[in-house]
């Protein structure tokens, strides 16, 4: 099952907080995070990254989005 | 992202290094940087207040700005944003600031004060980090000062140039501003080593998302130690470079520019902790993303400007000698109103358009 967390506009540690909710209700998918600033997309990414959970980032437009599965 | 921590200790190695090295040249002692202090002489400089010992406009303060804003632009990573939740984000710095200056310090200072000996910052460090626990509790009910949304670049830009006009007002030595005759204000280093000072920390921060608040609330959060590392490193520098300048001494009592009632100084930095935990970074950080186009982190560093002037103004700021009652009272004050805003911007009553958890999952 496929989910998106949408924390564009929002200013850390909210992204991570939104992110953190979602991961630790699920074992293991896939998760689509879009964030707009560059603060924001290394510090889901480090959450992700220490819960076991992969990330591939990519650009569109402004924002980042963050892939997410495990 | 192992490099990306290695940079987070450089900045905050590099803090402690030239606080030391910023006193040895001429700033108040354990005030090597102190971004609460030094824009509370800003605000003096610029005659917002009266206060004549606190009125210099500090260059360490205008290089994190300039420094910060050239970092962003060279990285691509400027970008005008706001709308946040600006007047909310005003009083929380206003209040966070009131606080700070009945502690004296920011969150750096704190460390830098704990790293000269000073063992009233130890106090107030405990302070802080009750505060972030209530700031976080908050932050987990769902407070959110809400989305900002993309800004004609032209917004981001008004505070890095209006920053760089008066960057050259005063290196060209020009008198337009107030500037104190004696004391902290009238404590400072060469004006180029302090504005080269602060355009190396700016740069670093900008880079490593350095945040003194960030290091306590994730620690405390998800137990990750990445901005942590900046406090700690910090610690350890500056405390080095303090044994081997002769700087370090340890005590409680008659320690610079600050005051060993304890009461205070942990409830001083309480309210400052829960206040800046809600506008998601430290005084340093919202200098930095001010710096990088977010106009919502400037009205922060307007709030935090004009706490200063109400401070001084009303004789809210301790002194070596004390709280004045009038501080103790806006403490007391500044906490009701910032947990009743805590209470109240949660996503029940979403008043600054909160996300709504619900639609994201």
């Amino acid at each position: 099952m496929s989910r998106t967390v949408d924390a564009r506009g929002l200013l850390c540690p909210e992204p991570v907080l939104l992110t953190k909710k979602v991961i630790d209700q699920l074992p293991g998918g896939s998760i689509e995070v879009m964030v707009d600033n560059p603060a924001a997309k290394e510090n889901v990414t480090r959450l992700c990254e220490n819960k076991g959970w992969n990330v591939i980032v990519k650009q569109r437009g402004l924002d980042y989005i963050l892939n997410i599965s495990k | 992202m192992q490099k990306k921590r290695l940079l987070v200790g450089v900045t905050g190695g590099v803090i402690g290094v030239m606080a030391v090295l910023l006193v040895k040249y001429g700033n108040p002692p354990n005030m090597g940087y102190c971004i609460a202090c030094f824009l509370r002489d800003i605000s003096g400089g610029l005659g917002f207040h009266k206060a004549a010992p606190v009125q210099y406009i500090r260059p360490e303060i205008l290089g994190m700005v300039i420094g910060a804003f050239g970092a962003a632009l060279l990285t691509r990573e400027y970008k005008s944003v706001g709308g946040s939740s600006p007047l909310i984000r005003f009083f929380l710095a206003f209040v966070a600031m009131i606080g700070m200056l009945v502690f004296l310090g920011c969150p750096v200072r704190a460390v830098l004060r704990l790293a000269g000996g000073d063992l009233n910052a130890i106090v107030g460090i405990v302070g802080l980090i009750a505060g972030i626990a209530v700031g976080i509790y908050f932050l987990n009910q769902g407070f959110s000062l809400g989305r900002a949304n993309v800004q004609h670049n032209l917004n981001g830009q008004v505070f890095p140039l209006v920053t760089l006009v008066i960057t050259v007002l005063v290196l060209f030595g020009t008198t337009v501003f107030y500037t104190s005759q004696e004391g902290p204000g009238a404590m400072h280093a060469p004006v180029f080593l302090s504005l080269g000072a602060g355009i190396a920390v700016g740069i670093l921060a900008q880079r490593s998302r350095f945040c003194m608040i960030g290091g306590i609330r994730d620690f405390i959060l998800f137990k990750d130690v990445h901005l942590l590392i900046g406090f700690v490193a910090m610690l350890v520098f500056a405390f080095a470079g303090n044994l081997i300048t002769g700087m370090f001494t340890p005590g409680f009592a008659g320690q610079p520019v600050a005051h060993s009632d304890g009461v205070w100084n942990f409830l001083g930095m309480a309210l400052a902790g829960t206040a800046v935990t809600l506008l998601g970074g430290c005084p340093l950080r919202q200098l930095i993303a001010a710096s990088e186009g977010n106009t919502d982190c400037v009205i922060s560093i307007l709030g935090l400007i004009a706490g200063a002037a109400f401070a001084h103004n009303f004789g809210l700021a301790a002194s070596p000698k004390g709280v004045p009652v009038a501080g103790q009272w806006a403490v007391v004050v500044g906490l009701i109103l910032v947990l009743g805003l805590g209470y109240l911007g949660n996503k029940q009553f979403s008043m600054s358009g909160g996300v709504n958890f619900e639609q994201n999952s």
